[in-house]
């Protein structure tokens, strides 16, 4: 048995520390960038890559100019400065316009970051992998027990605790160090004593930065460059900052050495889902310790939750709801089979918005995850068609089950969270089961997905299928809009704005978040069911982080302080998409723009905005 | 009387809708200690924040040193001369106390001789003792003190001291009416929101009482003292 060799143990172990190495190097700046600005950066996986790519391209010129190993470091530390000062770009042009915004917003907008690059990496770099070049001096492998292990490997496992014991001096022995953790507690209190707050968070912002693209400059003599690293490490960089607390360095450290053990060892017993182990890891330690090793409850992030009010009734409502139906039974009358799949869609994204609406501006549960939900009614319908040959009747209520089932589940964990950390547990659980959709190619069919997922016959064709669609979103979306104007929906307002005195006056509001929680998941599960219809098939990429931030990014849209804004969020972003991405290779560069200039300057969406001149006129 | 230190004119502040300062004007002068007192919710809190900025609706009209702070942000008026204490102490608690007085290090003006630690703990003795403790083992007492000793370290002209005496033991308030008095000698000039009125009348020479967001009266402390009827009235001693 291989597992038993001490040598192959030693080895594994070993490989295990340097990968701890590098990620904590990330994510130590990840989790110092958030304790100062209280900004979850989604953008320091694209600096990661950022780095990778650029010493990927530097060190082998400088190399050429003269070999050497004091080339190779010194093209490493340039490049993790060029980044350090890209991030201090990004702080000045974006982040410091949003210090104050929701954190939903602001995941948002730095999402939009990640689109931003994503474009721009290939612009720039080009769009085939870079292999950097391998460290002078360190090409031979040195032997361990026997084994041959890599020199560069050990290289990195010094340096993880050489930055730690760096951060620690910087932190602790420095004037800026000292500011830092001040204005991680009281950032009001720091500028009152004149300092200056803007140039300690820029700082801040080139540190992170700076270690970010240190620790992906880092891996060019390991991994080639390429355009997939940013979301990978981000998801692992947000599971060491979350399990060892936010904002807190030392935490990082111990969450990567356990991680990187994890990882190495974890191949052994699950060879294709390690990301699995690392994920469910993070749902333990949040389930013991709500706020990681060493993170602290006042940590948690923005605590500003912003979502729908109460506001009177729209006069004439019931005709404008007859005039909806009427215009949607009507609609195939005029329209061909290409609007109407386009319609199709839009109303299964409308429903699976309005489902996430009724958890982020009912119930304030910023979930960034709600992709699993859709995902799993989807692979249940799918399952259902492929592995028991049941009919789309059947399927239907199946995939919304294991939906609503997943929901509950999660949702155990979830609701004992609050602000960054329910945000980044919903994403994990996401992530969970996406890896298991991929990696489970015997059931899921892995990357490939699974196809042949067609409706029964009396509701195949455009026009069928579009009205069945049409009927099932306008009924759930009816059926959700009545549980949100109950009393149960202003439960779920009254936690959204003040999570004590609802308690105090005697509203259980986990129970009631729960219950939200399963009912929103049921409602994307549905979208995930007819979604997988519509289509024929269904694929990983549906409970991935991207259409995660879809349903964001349509809620953003629309308004998420109205009741209608994920609908017309989802209609105008689907629109937009299938008008522009046809057009243009830069869509995710749009897209991320326009996230971003949503957050700034438009961030009441459309409905808001309506809402608002109109109410200023009258 | 030479020229004010602090002028403020017309000072009015909302939250929200609802306006809690309605046109306050007073001065400070250096080297004087001025109480501003009223009851509980009069508007002395936010007539501090609104100088220094931490109001966001507020019609700031004040000049220090003869500068307006118009727009400023908070860390040029505080960089201007003028400290603030906020009621709520605000000690970094995560940090030690000599780590609490670095954040509030800032170089005195040309020709006048700098804060420093040992200065600030012959005001405060009992910091001496307890340099490397971190700010959350401290007594509420210990804390306010640091947090004062923190703002003298950024060599103020003037400081903003909102409740002092507030929530601590008695003879930590009488330690505080002297390092005030100690402040004072020192040529710092102090505007003292305080409730305690025994406390500010032994170290104030001035007063100016709110009521509602209004300026009721405005004199010296003896002037004050010798207006029995208006005292009742308004701060209920």
């Amino acid at each position: 048995m291989l597992a038993l060799d001490p040598a192959f143990l030693a080895v594994q172990a070993l490989s295990g520390l340097s990968s701890a190495s590098s990620l904590f190097i990330t994510a130590c700046g990840l989790t110092i960038v958030f304790g100062v600005t209280r900004i979850v950066n989604f953008a320091h996986g694209s600096l990661y890559m950022i780095g990778a790519y650029t010493a990927a391209t530097l060190v082998p010129r400088l190399l050429e100019l003269s070999f050497g190993p004091v080339t190779f470091w010194a093209g490493i530390l340039a490049s993790a400065i060029i980044v350090g000062l890209i991030g201090v770009i990004i702080e000045v042009l974006l982040l410091r316009r949003i210090y104050g915004a929701p954190e939903l917003f602001q995941l948002l907008a730095t999402f939009g970051i990640v689109l931003v690059v994503q474009d721009l990496v290939v612009q720039v770099f080009g769009p085939q992998d870079i292999l950097g070049p391998r460290a002078p001096g360190l090409r031979a492998p040195v032997e361990i027990l026997g084994r041959r292990f890599p020199s560069y490997e050990l290289v990195l496992i010094a340096a993880g605790p050489i930055v730690l014991g760096l951060v620690w001096l910087l932190l602790r022995k420095t004037r800026f160090g000292v500011l830092v953790r001040a204005a991680t507690q009281d950032r009001d209190m720091v500028a009152s004593l004149g300092v200056n707050q803007a140039l300690l968070f820029t700082g801040t912002l080139f540190l992170g930065a700076f270690l970010a693209g240190l620790g992906g400059a880092l891996q060019i003599p390991r991994v080639s460059a390429n355009t997939g690293m940013d979301l990978s490490i981000i998801a692992e960089a947000f599971v060491v900052t979350v399990v060892g607390g936010m904002g807190s360095v030392p935490g990082a450290f111990l969450a990567a050495l356990i991680i990187g053990q994890l990882q190495a060892f974890g191949i052994l017993i699950f060879p294709k889902s390690t990301l699995v182990v690392v994920f469910l890891l993070m749902a333990v330690v949040l389930a013991i310790r709500p706020h990681g090793f060493f993170g602290r409850a006042e940590i948690v992030g923005g605590t500003h939750a912003v979502g729908i009010a109460s506001r009177s009734p729209l006069p004439g409502r019931h005709f404008i709801l007859l005039v909806v139906i009427a215009v949607l039974a009507a609609f195939p009358l005029v329209a061909d089979a290409y609007l109407l799949k386009v319609a199709t869609e839009i109303l299964i994204f409308a429903l699976f918005a309005f489902s996430l609406q009724l958890l982020i501006g009912v119930g304030g549960v910023v979930s960034f995850g709600h992709a699993a939900f859709f995902g799993l009614g989807a692979y249940g319908a799918a399952l259902a068609v492929k592995w028991y040959g049941v009919s789309m009747e059947a399927a239907l209520p199946l995939g919304l089950a294991l939906a609503a089932l997943g929901a509950g589940l999660v949702g155990a964990f979830v609701v004992r969270l609050s602000g960054i950390y329910l945000a980044m547990m919903t994403l994990a659980a996401a992530q969970i089961l996406y890896a298991v959709a991929f990696q489970w190619v015997e059931v899921t069919g892995g990357d490939n997905g699974i196809v042949g997922v067609w409706p029964s016959s009396w509701a195949s064709g455009p026009i069928p299928y579009y009205l069945l669609t049409a009927a099932l979103t306008v009924v759930a979306v009816l059926l959700l809009k009545r549980i949100i104007d109950a009393p149960f929906g202003y439960s779920l307002r009254a936690a959204r704005d003040s999570e004590s005195r609802a308690e105090a006056i005697g509203l259980k509001v986990r129970q009631h978040r729960w219950l939200a929680f399963m009912i929103a998941g049921a409602a994307a599960g549905l979208a995930g069911g007819i979604y997988a219809f519509s289509r024929g098939s269904v694929d990983p990429s549906l409970l991935g982080i991207s259409t995660s931030v879809d349903a964001l990014t349509m809620l953003l849209l629309g308004g998420i302080q109205t009741m209608m804004g994920p609908l017309v969020g989802a209609a105008a972003l689907h629109g937009l998409r299938d008008w522009i991405m046809p057009l243009t290779p830069l869509w995710r560069l749009l897209l991320g723009l326009s996230i971003i200039a949503m957050v700034l300057i438009f961030p009441r969406g459309l409905v808001g905005t309506v809402r608002d001149w109109w109410g200023a006129r009258t | 009387m030479n020229a004010p230190l602090l002028e403020v004119w017309n000072l009015c502040a909302f939250y929200g809708r609802a306006q809690v300062l309605f046109d306050l004007t007073f001065r400070l002068h250096p080297g004087e200690v001025m109480a501003l007192v009223g009851r509980n919710g009069a508007g002395k809190t936010t007539t501090l924040k609104a100088i220094m900025g931490l109001v966001a609706a507020s019609a700031r009209q004040a000049t220090f040193k003869g500068q307006s702070l118009g727009r400023l942000p908070t860390y040029k008026i505080a960089r201007l001369g003028l400290g603030y204490v906020p009621e709520d102490r605000r000690i970094f608690t995560d940090l030690t106390v000599d780590e609490n007085l670095e954040t509030g290090r800032r170089p005195a003006a040309a020709g006048r001789s700098p804060w420093t630690p040992e200065r600030v703990f012959r005001l405060f003795p009992n910091l001496a003792e307890m340099r490397g403790r971190r700010g959350s083992q401290m007594s509420g007492g210990e804390q306010q003190m640091l947090a004062i000793a923190r703002t003298l370290m950024g060599n103020p002209d003037a400081i903003l001291l909102d409740e002092p005496s507030e929530g601590i033991a008695p003879v930590i308030v009488q330690m505080m009416a002297e390092a005030i008095r100690a402040m004072k000698a020192e040529g710092v000039a102090v505007l003292l929101s305080e409730q305690n009125w025994a406390f500010a009348a032994g170290i104030s020479d001035r007063a100016c009482v709110i009521e509602r967001g209004e300026i009721r009266f405005q004199g010296s402390m003896a002037e004050l003292m010798a207006n029995e009827a208006l005292r009742a009235e308004t701060l209920g001693v």
